[in-house]
Formats: C-alpha cells, sequence, structure tokens
C-alpha cells in the first residue's frame, strides 16, 4: 500500500474562535494543532503497515509507506512534524499565497492532485475538521480520484488488495469493500492514537517534509483561492450570549422547579 | 417559476422528518420537486402524499443500498441537468454532506453544509463555532447546493405532488465499494435523535444506569441521548452519541443529566432551543449554556421531573 494521509492544521478546539475582517476565521489569534479527529487516521495508517509488514514495523522494510499531505500555511508543517514523530514515513506541505480563501471544492482539487501526482493507492482522513465542520473532503476525493469511498469506517481491515470496513451509520451495522484504489475516513472510536516517543520525534527532523506550490502541481491560482470559492460569507454575528441561566441547587424541590419552568416555556 | 431539487431521505422506507422540512424550504423559492433514490419508492411514494410537493421524479435502475453516496450524486446530477434547479436541498445527515459534497464536484457549483435557515433568495443561516457566531452565505457559482440542519423549522403540511416521473438511469462509473451486509439499527419505539423536538442525555453520571434517563424521556414522548463518556463504556450505543463525532441535534428542549459539558460534547447541542442541565458539580461547564440549571443528583431530580410530568398530563 502507497498510503497518503490528509491532515489539517486547525485552531485548538477550545480556543475562543471569532471571524475576521475578511469573513474567514481569525487563524492568527488562535492556537493551532493538528485537528484531533485526523489523529485516528495517522493512527489507522500506523497500524495498517504493522500489521502487513515483514519486520511488523513501518519503514523501509515494511513494503508499505505513508506520506501526510497537508494544505496550508507554513506552521502547517508543525502538524506534519507530529505526524512524522507517530512513525508516518514523510511529508508534503501544500503552501501557496494563492490557496488563501480557498473552499472545499478547492482543497479537493488540490489534495486530489497531489495525490495522483504521488500515486498513492489507499487516502486516509479523519471525518472532519474540527474547525470549518463540513465532512465533505473525504467523499469530494473520492468523486475527484475515481477512488472507491469507504467513510465512517470503525474497523479497517485489508487482504490483499481488498479494502473492508465496518461502520454504523443510520440504516444500522453496514460492512463494506472495495479494492484499492480507496479513500477511507476513520471515526474516532477506531483506535487510541499513539502519543510521539522521544525516538520518534528524534527521528521525524530528519524525515523529508518537502514544500510544493501551485505551480509544482500544475493547477492554476485562477482555479483555486478566494476567487473561485463557490460559495461565500454575506455576513457573521457573534451571537448574543444565552441570557444568563437560572441555576438552582437541588433542596429537594429542584425536580418540581425544573416542572414549572418547563410548563412556563410550554415544553410539557 | 423556478423549481427547488429535494433528495427524499429515508430509512428502510420510512421517510423521515427532515423530508417535510426540506420541502417547506425549498417552497419558499419555488416548485419543489422531490428525487427519490431509493430501491424502496413503492413504500415511499404514498408517504410524499402530505407534503408540499409539486412533482416527484423516482430515479430507476441503479441498485443505490448497494453502492454508497457516488451513485447518489451521480444520479441527482443527472436530475440537475435535466431540470435546471434553482437549488438543490438535501438533509444535513453525514450521508446528505457526503451526496452534497459529491455532487458539488459534479456539476462544478458551490455547497454550504447544516444551513439552519434558507431564504426566497437563496440566502442560507448557519451557527458556527459552538453556535457563538451566525453567519449568512451564498453559492456564487452554478446550482446552488445546501444541506438543511434537521429540526430548523416547522415543516408545513401541503396537497402532495400532482405529478410523478420516472427517470431511468445507468451508474458504471466512479464508487466501486458495495454494501456487504447490514444489520439493520434496532428501533427503540423513541423518536429518531436528530428528529425529536426533545431529547434527555445521559452522561457518565448516570454511572451505567440509564433508567431514571429514559424513563423520563418516556414521559416526555423524547428521544434518548448519551455523551462520549457512555457510549464509549458501553452503556449506550454510539448511534446515540451526541457530539461533535456523533450526532448534531437541536431540539426544542435538551435536557442533559450527568453530562459536564465537555466542548466536543456541546458542538452537538448547543444550537438547542432550550437546555437543561442537572449535574452534581456547580462548576460543571454544562452550566454555561444551560437555560435552567440543577445542581443536584440525577437520581434524585429525573424522577421527580418524569412524576410531575406525568401529573400535569393527567
Ligand atoms: C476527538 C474527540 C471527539 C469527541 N467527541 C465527543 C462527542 O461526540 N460527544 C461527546 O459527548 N463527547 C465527545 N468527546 C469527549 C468529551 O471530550 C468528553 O470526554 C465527554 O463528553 C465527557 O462525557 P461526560 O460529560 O458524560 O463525562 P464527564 O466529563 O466525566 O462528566 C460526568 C459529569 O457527571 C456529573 N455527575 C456524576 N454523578 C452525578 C450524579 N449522580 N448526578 C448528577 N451529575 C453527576 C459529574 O459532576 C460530571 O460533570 C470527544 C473527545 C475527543 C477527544
Amino acid at each position: 500500500m502507497k498510503i497518503a494521509v490528509c491532515i489539517k492544521q486547525v485552531p485548538d478546539s477550545w480556543a475562543q474562535k471569532k471571524m475576521g475582517a475578511d469573513q474567514r476565521l481569525d487563524r492568527e489569534s488562535v492556537d493551532a494543532v493538528l485537528n484531533d479527529l485526523d489523529e485516528y487516521a495517522i493512527e489507522s495508517a500506523l497500524a495498517l503497515v504493522e500489521a502487513n509488514s515483514p519486520t511488523g514495523e513501518v519503514g523501509e522494510g515494511s513494503g508499505h509507506s505513508i506520506t501526510v499531505i497537508s494544505m496550508g500555511p507554513e506552521r502547517a508543517s508543525e502538524a506534519l512534524r507530529k505526524a512524522l514523530s507517530m512513525g508516518a514515513d514523510d511529508a508534503i506541505l501544500i503552501n501557496d499565497p494563492g490557496l488563501a480563501g480557498s473552499d472545499a471544492l478547492a482543497t479537493s482539487k488540490v489534495l486530489a492532485q497531489a495525490i495522483t501526482a504521488g500515486g498513492y493507492d489507499l487516502v486516509l482522513c479523519g471525518t472532519e475538521s474540527t474547525d470549518a465542520r463540513m465532512s465533505v473532503i473525504p467523499a469530494m476525493l473520492a468523486e475527484r480520484l475515481g477512488f472507491a469511498q469507504l467513510t465512517f469506517a470503525g474497523k479497517v481491515g485489508v487482504s490483499g488488495r481488498t479494502m473492508t470496513i465496518t461502520r454504523q451509520t443510520e440504516f444500522g451495522v453496514e460492512e463494506m469493500s472495495a479494492d484499492l484504489p480507496a479513500v477511507i475516513s476513520v471515526v474516532e472510536k477506531i483506535n487510541e492514537p499513539r502519543y510521539p516517543s522521544f525516538k520518534g520525534i528524534m527521528a521525524s527532523k530528519k524525515k523529508p517534509l518537502v514544500t510544493q506550490t501551485l505551480s509544482d502541481l500544475g493547477i492554476s491560482p485562477s482555479d483555486v483561492g478566494s476567487s473561485a470559492a463557490w460559495s461565500a460569507v454575506k455576513d457573521s454575528l457573534p451571537r448574543p450570549p444565552r441570557g444568563a441561566g437560572i441555576k438552582i441547587v437541588d433542596d429537594g424541590s429542584a425536580g418540581s422547579q425544573l416542572v414549572a419552568f418547563l410548563a412556563e416555556r410550554k415544553l410539557v | 417559476m423556478s423549481t427547488v431539487l429535494i433528495l427524499v431521505d429515508s430509512v428502510g422506507g420510512k421517510v423521515s422528518k427532515s423530508t417535510a422540512e426540506l420541502a417547506t424550504f425549498g417552497k419558499r423559492i419555488g416548485d419543489v420537486v422531490a428525487v427519490i433514490c431509493s430501491s424502496d419508492s413503492a413504500a415511499i411514494l404514498p408517504q410524499l402524499n402530505t407534503l408540499s410537493i409539486d412533482k416527484t421524479i423516482t430515479c430507476t435502475g441503479v441498485d443505490f443500498e448497494k453502492f454508497s453516496t457516488g451513485a447518489v450524486a451521480a444520479a441527482l446530477a443527472s436530475v440537475v441537468a435535466k431540470e435546471s434547479p434553482a437549488a438543490v436541498l438535501i438533509a444535513s445527515s453525514a450521508r446528505g454532506k457526503e451526496i452534497a459534497g459529491r455532487l458539488a464536484v459534479r456539476i462544478d457549483s458551490g455547497v454550504i453544509t447544516d444551513a439552519i435557515d434558507l431564504d426566497s433568495e437563496i440566502i442560507a443561516t448557519q451557527s458556527i463555532f459552538g453556535g457563538s457566531t451566525t453567519v449568512h452565505s451564498i453559492v456564487t457559482h452554478g446550482t446552488p447546493i445546501i444541506t438543511m440542519r434537521g429540526n430548523s423549522i416547522e415543516a408545513i403540511a401541503g396537497s402532495g405532488p400532482a405529478g410523478a416521473e420516472d427517470f431511468a438511469l445507468t451508474y458504471t462509473d466512479g464508487d466501486r465499494a458495495a454494501v456487504l451486509s447490514l444489520a439493520p439499527a434496532k428501533k427503540s419505539g423513541r423518536p429518531e435523535l436528530t428528529e425529536a423536538s426533545i431529547i434527555v442525555s445521559g452522561g457518565k453520571g448516570t454511572d451505567g444506569n440509564f433508567t431514571p434517563v429514559e424513563e423520563l424521556a418516556d414521559a416526555l414522548g423524547a428521544a434518548v441521548g448519551a455523551s462520549r463518556a457512555a457510549t464509549d463504556a458501553g452503556w449506550y450505543p454510539h448511534s446515540f452519541q451526541v457530539g461533535q463525532t456523533g450526532k448534531t441535534v437541536s431540539p426544542q428542549l435538551y435536557i442533559a443529566a450527568g453530562i459536564s459539558g465537555a466542548i466536543q460534547h456541546r458542538a452537538g447541542m448547543q444550537t438547542s432551543k432550550t437546555i437543561v442541565a442537572i449535574n452534581k458539580d456547580p462548576e460543571a461547564p454544562i452550566f454555561d449554556v444551560a437555560d435552567f440549571g440543577v445542581v443536584g443528583d440525577l437520581f434524585a431530580v429525573l424522577p421527580q421531573v418524569r412524576d410531575g410530568v406525568i401529573a400535569k398530563k393527567s
């Protein structure tokens, strides 16, 4: 398997996010971290290779490779380094001033181009980024690449070139399968991502991290970025904070007081 | 008069409440054409007779249950080419968003997800950053594709479609992933989590005993939800998890019992109209978003609420 894991650097989940004057998320004012839902995809890639490697380890002797790919500004290389320290083999940062303001369509176009150029046959993703929360990139990648789509996997297995996943949907528990090439997104129940070891952190410093630009990928700047974003934010307003709610300490009658509150709001 | 396509959403032949909501939003813009991409169309069609739908198009010739969302997106792209609609509206479920994403690539059109409102000019309202910011967005290229979050509108009834068409398709390209087996979700007899107007959720504080949560839910005609701590512990199935990696819900009333209110939990319930929290810890962050908070033991409070609700009804 030649695996690509698509990851994103996002504002820390606990950070107070706000919109900038340009109607985009103000990323400068908040701490940036590796999207935690992508850690499960990195761990899945590592586990898949370890289970199918003659040495039981990732890396050169495994017969497989894991490349982490991110589109983002220079500092997104921190997220890529974290993935390398967990055990991925190499990393690609797609960084170009022309990418600013890209929507999901453009992001998927750029990632798909990098995946095609690298000749990967398995793409792993988290289910969504914790900032934009659209949850469309894995499906868009499958559509653009013509790869099989196996999303929301709670379990992933491989036998030869056939991938099998188990997932929970509104229809029930589904088992799905497809031959490579495939795009798989994994849910957070699938595993417990490993912490980078000291050895892993040291090794990551020597692992290749290359930067690609739009021209490296043969993409015209007019096809991406804010001018090619097919949706636009007209305006944004901070929502008035919820009025301070009522808070009572139970003295034995809290249940009855709550029923009265619900009745007043016509909820019972 | 322009037309709007809505994708009929159904599980096991039962049309979901979100379909009626999509029709209601669609009516603001134009004539509503409901597209059926399901092998259960015979069961689905009669259920559309009370919705505000002007016409149905049933896509035939594709095994939609066997393939994942690529087949539905391909079918919708063909219907878009035929009908030239002003917009395509899809339910904002995990599956709906995937279909929307694939369709957007196919027809090179802008996509907006998780809208909570939509006006006649096709301006969508979204609630982002855990409900702290409201944005208005528009699609600037192609046919707007918008996924609407459930429970965002009171669905209005209509007289059903005046016409029904079949549209024969073949699907050969793209999506080769196939469903090998499906163990259908067990029916709980309670409302669907994403459709319910009231939800009672339990967390780690239940210590595995969901009986008081379920009993209050049943008294209120509510759905039961759970935090990740509760689903991880195996106390409740994952399909009932509310939050970032579970369902996003927006009911009239959300009651959180024994749930601390972690950011990941709040991401899935913060847009609920009224929020009630019951927690032993006065410092629990769930109180920051609660309209009514009780500092107390859920095992004492929930049964009292249940009895009070039952007394009110009789
Ligand atoms: C990638 C990722 C994704 C996640 N996705 C989700 C998600 O989708 N949904 C989700 O819920 N979480 C999610 N989480 C987990 C989240 O961070 C919290 O760990 C989780 O929500 C905690 O669940 P809890 O509130 O039930 O448990 P706790 O945080 O342990 O809180 C239990 C609460 O119960 C109270 N309590 C105890 N006993 C009683 C009693 N007898 N009566 C009243 N109160 C009592 C305690 O005071 C405490 O506040 C995610 C985390 C990560 C890292």
